[in-house]
């Protein structure tokens, strides 16, 4: 369906990542947001509380910390909102719990990390990419989640509504996985009218109470959903639950449970999986790369191509799921791939798994606070180049 | 003294205390003891016999005492014991 | 090895499924096919529960509009029993998953049914938050003074003196007072029972979810199997039997005075019922007065 036009700043804007997040979501429908102030992305949330009294229908409070703001999120979309949550490295780690609260009772949501330098409090105000495997492994149990990586003000605005989409679409929680720069970077953002922007609705229920079953999966191994107020009358918890709901607690419902919440990701992850790939065809070494990172890497690629080195680039928008298949193919092809991604290593060690020892897989890493330099990332590819040889 | 002086203003009907039937839902009971011990007219004792869970339910040793009041019902943690008027079917 | 289908493994637990011939009136409220619940014998848990489902058919709120949002431990599981939407959240954090719920749908009536540790404890912060923004929830806070599901550890209202098992010599903490710390961070409407206290209880709850604003109720709950052990008191009709010796109903009293020692008198009763603007009443208030013909009250 096609977005609600209340929440569509239509036209061309000069504003922040941050901001673009902020305005995604309202085209995408979102309109509660629960926060806490953590640098650098509070921008987003104070964006939301100046537009939200405005639109109708849109809440934003802020809570008393992040513990109370992922759970809150949870329990708006459980009353019938879409919801999302903003925070950066500590928020994050905090927010851990109610990430694996959202995936246990499949509760459509997303979580915005502005990822920046870390561990702990770290660089509050200089980029980082040290989250990614946090995103993925960070709260404990079996789950899966998709995280997307934008590297522009224009893609956390459009991002921001894919990342909607998917969660309404996989009843997953979505992490979206900015960065410092990319979020207190301004640029210039298209917002199109609302009619072009396609948004996709919850999938509630059609059945009526007494016959519908919430953890019920359909064919896509999602289970339709229900809202609390509408008679249902029905149970969600966070213990290992049958179809009905009920807190079952035995090795067969954790493997009928906890095994399709993997699988949900798992066997849809090729319609899920994008990239986009800068001049990989005829390239000898592939710089795999998101985010911030990405914009410097074009401009490596560009460098070593005058040397001769014939580079390329694979940029992962959505970073989870990981595209194993499509590494493999290119290690398959034969090329070396450098993994460029600002941390001591971390979706490196999934590239260099994916390689299965085909290809020599370096890091060109760096640990954040500035974004990492050209001809660091150009250097390394060299360094791969010789490997290759 | 005699009851007509009692009977002021003349020809009210008599008050008539309210009489209730119990129903013990005897596999459901855990054997807390809360009805029996606070039942206001020791309508209740602890049975002897147990139920298949292994507690013992409670049964009325006079059915004659109910007033209806309904505390047993309410003070039940297990849902398992209540009362309702005959006449009227109300159920406190 | 074949997935069995719910119904089939519904039928395989030994508790599940399995109804009493007869109906109990109060059956329509309660998820009979989860019965009969988990609480020990003599637990004080049922004895509110019952009371909450009493206490709903006297309010005749819509049951279609009524959620019940639960944290961990052995009160939480209320949420699991009732009929009602109900969540069973993580531990500390049903007041914000109850406000997220209330914000984005204010016609629901939302009650918050958690034990002593989970809502002031590890949920502390939200307590206080939730209630100095007066956000309009019903907060049920059973106290059994203990951890009870884990075992029986001290909590943060354990009466000083107390055995568990992290305090095996006995603890030598001052507890919370809640009514003090209710009305001190804002609730409008705080009251204590004992699980004894039946009518007060319903009544409490009926007052409570009909009163606007942030409602707290806390009800001391006897915990046979732990915290009555623990202490060499007995079971649970020996701790109702010195509640019924021990409790003085002081309705009005300044909840400065309202401590709870063991083996001293304990204090019950309706504290503080007060009137104050919701959090969403204040939010339409002020907006309309910022920005005038703009905004359009929330409704949800």
């Amino acid at each position: 369906m096609k977005a609600d036009p209340r929440g569509v700043l239509t036209g061309a804007h000069y504003i922040d990542g941050d901001f673009a997040c902020c305005e995604g979501a309202l085209a995408a429908g979102c309109r509660f947001i629960a926060g806490y102030p953590i640098t650098p992305s509070t921008e987003v949330v104070e964006r939301f509380a100046r537009r939200a009294p405005l639109i109708e229908g849109a809440l934003f409070i802020q809570m008393e910390d992040e513990l109370a703001a992922s759970i809150a999120i949870q329990g708006a979309v459980w009353a019938g909102k879409k919801a999302m949550t903003v925070t950066s490295g500590p928020g994050f780690s905090l927010m851990m719990e109610h990430i694996g609260l959202a995936a246990m009772t499949e509760t459509p949501c997303v979580f915005v990390d502005v990822q920046r330098g870390g561990p702990s409090t770290g660089l509050p105000t200089l980029p980082g990419q040290a989250d990614m495997m946090q995103a993925r492994w960070g709260s404990h149990g079996d789950y899966e989640i998709i995280a997307l990586c934008p590297n522009s003000p224009q893609e956390c605005f459009d991002l921001t509504i894919d990342a909607f989409n998917l969660a309404e679409q996989y009843r997953v929680p979505v992490m979206f996985m900015m960065d410092e720069s990319v979020g207190h970077m301004m640029e210039r953002v298209i917002i199109p009218p609302a009619d072009k922007i396609e948004v996709l609705p919850r999938r509630y229920t059609k059945l009526p109470p007494g016959e519908y079953l919430p953890f019920k999966p359909a064919e896509d191994l999602v289970p339709d959903m229900f809202k609390a107020g509408d008679g249902y009358r029905l149970h969600v918890t966070g213990l290992t639950h049958d179809f009905r709901g009920y807190p079952d607690m035995n090795a067969e419902t954790q493997e009928q449970l906890v095994h399709r919440l993997v699988d949900k990701i798992r066997l849809n992850a090729s319609k899920i999986w994008r990239y986009e790939e800068t001049r990989v065809e005829d390239a000898e070494v592939v710089v795999v790369t998101y985010g911030i990172t990405s914009r410097l890497a074009v401009d490596a690629i560009g460098l070593v191509r005058q040397q001769g080195v014939k580079a390329g680039m694979l940029r992962l928008i959505v970073a989870w799921p990981f595209p194993e298949k499509r590494i493999e193919e290119l290690a398959a092809q034969g090329k070396a791939l450098v993994m460029a991604e600002m941390n001591y290593g971390q979706l490196f060690f999934e590239v260099d798994r994916c390689a299965r020892g085909k290809v020599p897989v370096i890091l060109a890493g760096q640990g954040g606070g500035a974004v990492p330099k050209v001809e660091d990332i150009a250097n390394k590819i060299m360094e791969a180049h010789r490997c290759r040889s | 003294m005699p009851v007509r002086q009692r009977e002021k203003p003349f020809g009210l009907p008599k008050p008539e205390t309210p009489h209730g039937e119990i129903i013990i839902l005897e596999e459901r009971c855990k054997g807390c003891g809360f009805c029996v011990e606070y039942c206001p007219h020791r309508v209740l004792v602890v049975a002897a016999k147990y139920n298949t869970k292994g507690y013992h339910p409670p049964e009325v040793q006079d059915a004659q005492l109910c007033v209806n009041c309904g505390f047993c019902r309410m003070i039940c943690p297990e849902f398992a014991i209540y009362t309702y008027e005959p006449k009227t079917g109300e159920k406190p | 090895m074949s997935v069995l289908n719910e119904l089939e493994r519904a039928s395989l637990s030994p508790s599940a499924g399995q109804t009493s011939p007869e109906k109990h009136p109060m059956d329509d409220f309660m998820r009979m096919d989860r019965m009969p619940h988990i609480w020990c014998s003599t637990c004080g848990i049922g004895v509110s529960v019952n009371c909450f489902a009493k206490a709903l058919e006297k309010c005749q709120i819509p049951l279609d509009d009524v959620v019940v949002v639960s944290g961990i431990g052995c009160t939480g599981r209320v949420a699991g029993y009732v009929k009602v939407d109900s969540f069973h959240t993580t531990h500390g954090r049903a007041i914000p998953f109850a406000t997220g719920l209330k914000l984005a749908n204010p016609k629901l009536k939302v009650v918050v049914f958690s034990g002593d540790g989970d809502l002031v404890a590890i949920g502390g912060n939200h307590f206080l938050n939730a209630a100095r923004r007066n956000i309009d929830l019903t907060v049920i806070c059973l106290n059994n003074f203990n951890y009870a599901m884990t075992g029986g550890q001290l909590a943060s209202t354990t009466p000083k003196g107390s055995v568990l098992t992290t305090s095996p010599f006995g603890s030598f903490e001052k507890p919370f007072n809640l009514p003090f710390l209710a009305e001190s961070v804002g609730a409008v409407y705080v009251a204590r029972w004992t699980s004894l206290h039946i009518y007060n209880q319903t009544n409490s709850m009926v007052e409570a979810m009909k009163k606007p604003g942030f409602t707290f109720i806390e009800i001391l709950a006897p915990c046979p199997t732990i915290f009555e052990r623990q202490q060499k008191f007995g079971d649970g009709l020996d701790r109702l039997r010195w509640y019924c010796d021990n409790s003085d109903i002081r309705n009005g009293a300044s909840t400065k005075d309202v401590d709870i020692r063991l083996n001293e008198r304990i204090v019950v009763g309706k504290f503080v019922d007060t009137d104050r603007p919701t959090y969403l009443d204040s939010m339409n208030a002020h907006y309309k007065e910022k920005l005038g013909d703009r905004y359009k009250p929330y409704e949800g």
